[in-house]
């Protein structure tokens, strides 16, 4: 096996349960306080990674790649997410190189949110590629060509070329997870090497996804998308595809006095990871801006 | 078949502003059988405009006329009316039609009346639905029939997204998700091999990215020469 490329990598292949965080980049060029956040809560030796959004549910906002360059300069290791909805071959590879040049190591291929999703639903989508084909490009550019040819029909070749720890992302929790599965494999032949996955909130509909994987041999890092309100919850079991908060955690929630829900946010997210521990090699917090809880979430599931 | 729908009529009305004598010309194809614009709606849309103007005042009049295909020469010999006796034709053929029409009377206005939508199939009294992209490199041998460039919101190659839910796409409720319906008639099929199959980035260029696209059969176009030289 080559030498880990990342922290991240390198963690994930010494067997450690691995967290990673994520951050979204600001609509505006404030970008200060979230870096500022991050600094302060995910940067504590617990978190191996932060991911940075690429323009997430396609509502307009500054890029991943100048979120990662921050927190590279901050000191901490980003996830470099990147859709194919937006750019073509052509700039999904050019930004590869670019956030290369520029430090990122970890790259996770997505298709991304439809644009009728977001905030632009006039906009033109792109998808030249889908999620499996950007981890074929970032393959291609790692074995130091494109994927163009000459004149002469060979490969173009790149002067220096990038390596990175490539990941995917699958739904687990899917009503139907057969063809998310196959996807998957699809993924780990195109060349993913990890995987961080949609929300995750019960935990034996997620041993049943983790005991249809089979022989797919790469780490898997459960999500958790960090429950903020009851209200919350429910918009998500109506809206967001392939993810079920169990009434249960629901009622938690509405049942908690104000003053006490960022508490029961904490004893909820770590009372999952407990239960995924066994299930996986670690988890993918998702705290919508909530890093805060990080440092409690991670002590209170005595990681 | 190619499936259009019918403009606005404040935009049509709009659009003939600058024209007194207009003719609505239907065409006898794709866009009568989906019920925009055959001859029966080009009646009906004359005798709108009509209508619309005697109420504004006098001055405009349409006149309607419907030919067979709108994209071929040989059909413009059954036109009853003749387009350059007009100020304007109102085109309600899809735009291949308007933009033909356009090239054979360079001296008249051929404006569209219809927006052309997409190719599609009659899939219940009164529905059309998208079917094909006319993408130029058919993947519907490995898809279980079902295309995945024109059914899938994000023509998706290698299966679903992540936002496929109880068979339904995340953009809107009522689209059925067509990576769940290959999935399952792969299933059906016993072809579910097709799915796990890797599908490499395809090549738009024979999808308009190479520019716009024409088919010549070498044969006719020998085989007119030959009968032209006779």
């Amino acid at each position: 096996m080559s030498e880990p490329v990342s922290n991240f990598q390198k963690a994930t292949e010494k067997g450690d349960f691995v967290i990673t965080a994520e951050i979204g980049p600001p609509k505006g060029t404030n970008i200060r306080p979230v870096i500022d956040e991050a600094e302060e809560y995910l940067k504590n030796g617990k978190v191996s990674a932060v991911n940075v959004t690429d323009i997430q549910t396609a509502v307009m906002r500054s890029s991943s790649m100048v979120g990662c360059k921050l927190l590279i300069d901050s000191g901490i290791e980003p996830v470099l997410q990147m859709v194919t909805r937006d750019r073509n071959r052509l700039a999904l590879m050019s930004d590869l190189l670019s956030a290369y040049i520029l430090g990122v190591r970890n790259v996770l291929a997505l298709t991304g949110d439809h644009i009728t999703m977001g905030d632009h639903p006039g906009a033109k989508a792109v998808y030249d590629l889908d999620s499996v084909g950007l981890l074929q490009a970032i393959g291609r550019l790692e074995d130091g060509t494109d994927m163009g040819v000459d004149f002469k029909g060979r490969p173009n070749k790149l002067d220096g070329k990038p390596e990175f720890f490539k990941g995917c992302c699958v739904t687990p929790c899917a009503d139907c997870p057969e063809p998310q599965v196959i996807k998957l494999a699809k993924k780990v032949e195109a060349g993913a090497q990890f995987c961080q996955t949609q929300a995750v909130y019960d935990a034996s509909a997620f041993e049943n996804f983790i005991s249809m994987v089979g022989d797919i041999d790469i780490p898997i890092l459960a999500g958790i998308v960090v429950l903020k309100s009851a209200g919350m919850a429910k918009y998500m079991n109506g809206n967001v595809p392939g993810v079920q908060v169990p009434d249960s955690i629901v009622k938690t929630l509405s049942d908690a006095p104000k003053e006490d829900r960022q508490k029961k946010t904490v004893e909820i997210t770590a009372k999952l990871i407990r239960d995924l521990k066994p299930l996986c090699s670690g988890v993918h917090l998702m705290t919508l801006g909530w890093d805060h809880l990080v440092p409690d979430i991670i002590e209170e599931a005595g990681l | 078949m190619i499936v259009a729908d019918r403009k606005p009529l404040d935009e049509i009305v709009n659009m003939l502003k600058p024209y007194e004598n207009v003719l609505v010309l239907g065409c006898g194809a794709c866009v009568s059988v989906c019920l925009s614009g055959g001859e029966k709606q080009a009646r009906e849309l004359a005798m709108q405009l009509n209508l619309r103007a005697s109420n504004e005042g006098p001055g405009f009049h349409a006149d309607f006329d419907c030919i067979t295909r709108q994209c071929d020469r040989e059909f413009t010999e059954n036109l009853e009316k003749d387009p350059a006796n007009f100020d304007a034709v109102l085109s309600i053929a899809c735009g291949v039609g308007v933009g033909f029409m356009s090239e054979l009377y360079p001296e008249t206005p051929v404006l569209p009346g219809l927006n052309t939508t997409f190719y599609g199939a009659n899939t219940a009294p009164g529905t059309w639905e998208e079917y094909c992209h006319g993408c130029g490199d058919c993947v519907l041998a490995w898809t279980g029939g079902i295309c995945p460039i024109a059914r899938c919101s994000k023509s998706l190659i290698n299966g679903t997204c992540g936002g496929t839910h109880d068979g339904k796409c995340e953009v809107r409720d009522d689209l059925d998700c067509a990576w769940y319906m290959i999935y399952e008639r792969l299933k059906q099929l016993g072809r579910l091999d097709e799915y796990r199959k890797m599908r490499e980035p395809r090549d738009w260029g024979e999808n308009r990215s190479g520019g716009p696209r024409r088919l010549t059969h070498e044969e006719v176009m020998e085989l007119e020469e030959e009968v032209s030289n006779v």
